[in-house]
């Protein structure tokens, strides 16, 4: 089993779902393998936004033209964003994909074990929420991430797929 | 100050009747019953989250004019994204806010700053390319033309006051068949 995880591996996956656009609020924990990466892709667009409901309206909108997008934030965010997320989409059944930066929590530790409250409770709320959630802690569980943006997208439902550690830059 | 009843009926004589309009609560319902159309997007659910639609639109199809009726109440709950909309600077926004000083679909209490705020100059200053304040309906007839043929990202705060009164039917504002209908209308841009 691997001990890592590699963001240029995330970011081939994230690419191989369709998804075109990035919008983003850093992260200390995917700051450096995730979305230093994705901002320099020429393939992707990058959109920078200040506070993380934002990111759900435009990705909501963008998939209304058939155009896939990735949200990466840190699970500080998601919690802001919760209102956004109940309705535009968990309520208005819209494919919104989250790539949550879980900062703090322990390597090798499940997230609901983690000493870290905001972190612990992630899942119990996503659970509760009945949003599909995967966390991605090494290189083995990205192959995770294809599928499930393909499944948000053909059942038109959210997704949050939680990242355990730091990926590394290259 | 303007009536935003009036200044719908005169804003919509003069775009495209397949042309995405996205608006926010009280203006949505106005907007529905003077220009019933599927290109009118409702952003309902989570207040402020209006312009972040639009710029969402304004990104898909960039070769589409996408104009955002967005209230002041609502701005305020989503200020950042003048910054966030400059900064990704779609030349196909318009970002119109009517300010009526008042959380109006909330019970009608005041907006911080009522007497004081300045959209348009924090707009000017989140880097839109053109921002402009119309105080009165002569002001917007004389203007709007020559707005709406701008080089976006372009804001307009529109001074206003209640009209006159329509229906606002909650449920089908939250409802999936709006959304479905918007859906199916846009589905071959």
């Amino acid at each position: 089993m691997s001990e890592k995880l590699t963001g240029s591996l995330i970011i081939q996956a994230v690419k191989e779902s369709g998804v075109k656009t990035v919008l983003t609020v850093p992260d200390k924990t995917t700051a450096d393998g995730l979305l230093r990466p994705f901002s320099a892709d020429g393939d992707l667009r990058h959109v920078r936004t200040c506070k993380e409901d934002e990111t759900i309206g435009i990705s909501a909108a963008l998939s209304y033209a058939g155009q896939r997008s990735l949200i990466l934030i840190q699970y500080t965010g998601l919690l802001y964003s919760m209102n956004a997320i109940r309705a535009v989409a968990v309520e208005y059944q819209s494919p919104i994909c989250f790539m949550v930066g879980l900062l703090g929590k322990e390597p090798g530790v499940l997230p609901t074990e983690s000493k870290r409250f905001g972190v612990r409770i992630i899942q119990p709320i996503l659970d509760t929420m009945g949003i599909a959630n995967h966390v991605i802690e090494t290189d083995d569980d990205i192959e995770k991430i294809t599928p499930a943006i393909n499944n948000a997208y053909e059942t038109s439902s959210p997704v949050a797929m939680l990242i355990g550690r730091p990926p590394l830059a290259s | 100050m303007i009536k935003r009843d009036e200044c719908l009926k005169s804003l919509v004589s003069k775009i495209a009747n397949d042309e995405i309009v996205v608006a926010a609560y009280t203006t949505a319902f106005e907007l529905d019953a003077i220009r019933p159309s599927p290109y009118n997007f409702i952003s309902s659910g989570a207040m402020g989250l209006t312009s972040s639609h639009a710029l969402g639109f304004a990104l898909a199809w960039p070769n589409r004019r996408i104009i955002l009726l967005d209230g002041d109440g609502s701005l305020l709950m989503n200020l950042g994204s003048l910054v966030t909309n400059a900064n990704a600077a779609p030349k196909n926004l318009i970002h119109f806010v009517f300010e009526n000083g008042t959380y109006e679909a909330n019970g009608g209490h005041p907006i911080p700053g009522q007497d004081s705020v300045n959209f348009a100059g924090m707009a000017d200053s989140a880097g839109y390319n053109n921002c402009h304040e119309i105080f009165d309906i002569a002001g917007f007839e004389s203007s709007i033309g020559s707005i709406l043929q701008e080089e976006g990202p372009t804001f307009v705060t529109l001074k206003c006051e209640t009209g006159e009164k329509y229906p606002q039917d909650y449920r089908y504002m939250h409802s999936a068949e709006i959304r479905k209908k918007f859906a199916e209308a846009v589905k071959d841009f």
